[in-house]
């Protein structure tokens, strides 16, 4: 059952399937697996499903757009197994994956990690109500399944995603009850001299503008520079409070709130096998360090897609092309100058408004200072608090945190709880956020069953 | 220049107990850890608090040790999460058995009564939905596991309410004897001290040959695994004879699976990677023990460094080299259990000047002499 691939790439979204397209079309046989049961990423999630014309009118054209790259992917003739997790990599690039309740190992020669972004956790008292979720989770809801939440629904956060989510909610039939914009006062003005960069993007930002105002003439309840919100309910959620810019406490019913804080890249992968990391300061977040081609530290192991540092699709697709051309390279074939210097030119351009979208969507700092009543780790259950108090007797670092606290220990691996950690100690120590640094992370980086596991020590050879 | 009367080097939880045994006992005790408390085997323990199965060699060490798991709040005013939930070792042959009989014979014989053998309907009582292979097996009732976490926070909180000065990160480079007194430079700055322990861990033997003294040692990374939170359904401890497994629920519901199924390190860097082909063998042998845990997933594995010698004893006892030195380290895999009683006869051994007679086994001088001898 082990593969005997030279090439594995692990992702399907656009980073991923740009890779293989441009694999194939080198002549090399790369094995994909995804966990999802279709390819299309999270931007294109079940983007081959047939779907009423409504919803697909709602998801809008860059969405249907998936589906070209997902039928490119499709007749490339590509290896491709759908849910499939890889939830270990070993030095040497050994790596092990799941399918089917069955585990098994592929050793690679060129690993490309095109495995995204995940949602920046937002934790506000109260966001472990249910009833509480994310932006991203309920897109993932609409794109997978349909679904439409049928009451109106708050928003609350920053960044280009509650944008777009606000107007397919609105175009597929579903009600916001408001927007709470928690970009702080001055984001539009710092972001200012990255403008002139920016207008070569000029088709997003003109989109995500048009979108808005379409949104504000639709009678859209905003609310602008938000601060203090707290979610609140017995059993689920039935209120929010926030304060507005002029400093005037509000509180309104709530049946479901929606939270998005920006995404960043999913770096469990990387951080796992040691690679060196960058700490991105206008993301507030880590990425692996790259070279041209998108290899990290690790010989043989590459990343493209957001999880190289949030960028969008059309970067996604440059990335993984480039990548594609740089295994090549390494396994001895080469790319024409042509198509590296296309892939480049592509990726420059697709990254010309990220620093204009960094500035006027910025992550909440450690300034921003969360309520002690605050979960952190939902998990372990563990408050800011807690975090503050093992701070103070301790003072030290997210991995001694974690080794008093549980905090991290669960099933999320950190993924819910990382960055707050940081941003809590950054600020309990006066450090900066990149000093403070993140978990070590221990596999499994998805679960697997003990009966998967030990499958493995079946195949073994008797001593 | 800071002075104490005695220097620690190393703060796991046996750097930890000594430094808090001698501070109750009146003396300025100073404590020098590279890393963080509890970095390497005491954080990554599985806290397994067992006599059960011990070389009879350590047992007089380890019954004191017992005793006063059973009353650890005493010592350090927390329970360390310590619940007499008892150990079991399982097996499945007939000749298995006989062994385990004669085992537990010598034992008593030996005027230990810790372990007691148990038949198979027993056992399915202690372990329901244990396979059916199993026939019986050795149980120590009085045995059990902690938190190592709640047991790290709690040492350390009384460790230093006794009065013991704690540097973290603050490794030690360089000993030297100055007429009485020991030189220590370190991270933390220079510090002078009438005794030093070396509490390094698997690093024991690398601190020893700071003053020339070579011991023999290995190390080794034991692996662990822990699974989803389920509902309570095993109390016991369970290991399995002739297999590297061993077997609990935690008071968080999860399962926690180790035994010294061993992963890869490097000692330079100070890290472990875990072997997962090793794991397998370890999840196909908790798969066999309970079918019903097969579907579990697990949610964490890691690895501790610690020290591994050739008769897989530790070294508690003065240096063989050097007058006011004395080792504590190379624990081989099974110390936390001993880290409550240790910690006392290591500071009794320095207020003396001699090792308790519960230490004898484990004299840094059994190697030189054995390989005089060979
Ligand atoms: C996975 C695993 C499971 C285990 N399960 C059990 C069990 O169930 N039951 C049981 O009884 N035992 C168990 N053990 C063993 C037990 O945990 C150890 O024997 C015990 O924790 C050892 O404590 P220590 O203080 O000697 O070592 P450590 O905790 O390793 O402490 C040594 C310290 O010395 C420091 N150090 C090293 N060199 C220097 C230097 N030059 N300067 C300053 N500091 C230095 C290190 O950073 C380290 O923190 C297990 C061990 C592991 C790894």
């Amino acid at each position: 059952m082990n593969s005997r691939h030279d090439i594995l790439i692990v992702g399907a979204g656009p980073a991923g399937m740009a890779a293989a397209i441009e694999l194939r079309r080198l002549g090399f046989a790369p094995l994909v697996v995804d966990e999802q049961s279709a390819p299309g990423g999270q931007i294109w999630r079940d983007v081959e499903r047939p779907r009423p014309d409504a919803l697909r009118n709602a998801l809008g054209p860059d969405y249907a757009a998936g589906a070209e790259v997902a039928g490119q992917f499709r007749a490339s003739g590509v290896d491709y197994r759908p849910g499939t997790r890889m939830w270990h990599i070993e030095p040497g690039l050994r790596v092990f994956l799941s399918q089917a309740g069955k585990a098994f190992v592929a050793e690679p020669k060129a690993l490309l990690l095109a495995t995204g972004a995940q949602e920046r956790p937002a934790p506000i008292p109260g966001w472990t109500l249910p009833g509480v979720l994310t932006v991203g989770a309920a897109q993932i809801l609409m794109k997978g399944s349909g679904q439409i939440p049928e009451r109106p629904v708050w928003i609350a956060g920053s960044g280009p995603l509650p944008i777009l989510y606000m107007r397919q909610l609105v175009a597929a039939g579903g009600q916001v009850a408001g927007y709470l914009d928690t970009t702080p006062r001055g984001a539009a003005l710092r972001a200012l001299p990255h403008l002139r960069s920016a207008l070569r993007g000029w088709a997003d930002l003109r989109k995500g503008l048009a979108w808005m105002r379409a949104l504000k003439a639709g009678g859209l309840h905003i609310e602008k520079h938000v601060t203090d919100l707290v979610a609140t309910g017995t059993e689920r959620l039935e209120a929010l409070s926030y304060r507005t810019a002029d400093g005037k406490a509000h509180r309104v019913e709530a049946e479901v709130l929606l939270l998005h804080e920006g995404v960043v890249p999913s770096i469990h992968g990387t951080l796992s096998v040691d690679c060196a990391h960058v700490w991105d300061e206008a993301q507030a977040a880590l990425r692996p360090a790259l070279d041209d081609w998108g290899m990290t530290s690790v010989e043989g192991l590459y990343v493209a897609g957001d999880g190289a540092g949030i960028a969008g699709v059309r970067a996604a697709l440059a990335r993984g092309r480039l990548a594609a051309q740089g295994i090549a390279a390494r396994l001895g074939r080469e790319a024409g100058a042509a198509e590296v210097a296309g892939a480049r030119a592509e990726l420059r351009a697709a990254s010309a408004s990220r620093g204009f979208l960094d500035a006027v969507f910025p992550a909440p700092g450690s300034s921003v200072e969360i309520p002690d009543d605050t979960i952190v780790c939902r998990c372990e259950e563990l408050t800011a608090g807690e975090i503050r108090a093992a701070a103070r007797i301790h003072r030290g670092g997210p991995n001694q945190v974690k080794a008093v606290t549980r905090c991290g220990m669960g099933p999320c691996q950190g993924r819910q709880c990382g960055y707050t950690v940081n941003r809590i100690l950054a600020s309990a120590y006066g450090q900066s956020q990149a000093d403070v640094g993140f978990f070590r992370i221990r596999p499994p980086l998805k679960p697997v069953t003990l009966q998967e596991l030990a499958a493995l020590d079946e195949g073994r050879e008797a001593p | 220049m800071t002075t104490p009367d005695v220097l620690i080097i190393g703060g796991g939880l046996h750097g930890l107990s000594a430094a808090l045994h001698l501070a109750r006992g009146g003396a300025t005790v100073s404590l020098l850890e590279r890393r963080f408390v509890g970095r390497h085997a005491s954080g990554a323990s599985a806290a397994g608090v067992r006599t059960l199965g011990r070389n009879p060699l350590e047992l007089p060490l380890s019954m004191g040790a017992m005793q006063m798991w059973h009353s650890i709040s005493d010592l350090v005013g927390d329970d360390c999460g310590f619940v007499a939930q008892g150990q079991l070792r399982v097996y499945e042959t007939d000749t298995q058995a006989d062994r385990e009989l004669a085992r537990v014979a010598a034992l008593r014989a030996a005027g230990h009564e810790n372990e007691v053998m148990i038949d198979q309907q027993t056992l399915r009582g202690l372990v329901p939905g244990i396979n059916d292979k199993f026939i019986g097996a050795c149980y120590a009732p009085t045995d059990g596991a902690a938190d190592p976490h709640r047991t790290l926070v709690a040492f350390r909180a009384a460790a230093q309410q006794a009065g013991v000065q704690l540097h973290e990160g603050s490794g030690v480079s360089a000993l030297s004897r100055d007429g009485s007194r020991w030189t220590i430079d370190s991270e933390a700055g220079r510090f002078s001290a009438a005794s030093v322990i070396n509490a390094s861990g698997a690093w024991g033997a690398r601190v020893a040959s700071l003053v020339g003294e070579e011991i023999p040692m290995a190390a080794k990374a034991s692996m662990m695994m822990v699974t989803e939170r389920i509902e309570a359904m095993i109390r016991p401890v369970v290991s399995i004879v002739g297999r590297s497994l061993s077997f609990k629920q935690s008071s968080q519901g999860t399962l926690v699976l180790g035994g010294g199924i061993q992963g890869r390190y490097d000692l330079d860097r100070e890290e472990t990677t875990l072997d997962f082909r090793a794991l397998a063998a370890g999840a196909s042998a908790a798969c066999e023990l309970m079918p019903a845990v097969r579907g579990l997933r697990i949610n964490r594995c890691w690895s501790g460094l610690e020290g591994k010698t050739p008769d897989l004893l530790p070294v508690i006892g003065p240096s063989t080299v050097a007058a006011g030195l004395y080792h504590v380290f190379g624990f081989s895999g099974h110390g936390f259990q001993l880290v409550p009683a240790a910690g006392a006869a290591v500071a009794e051994m320095v207020a003396t000047g001699r090792p308790p007679a519960t230490l004898s086994p484990f004299s840094a001088a059994r190697f030189t002499t054995r390989d005089v001898a060979a």
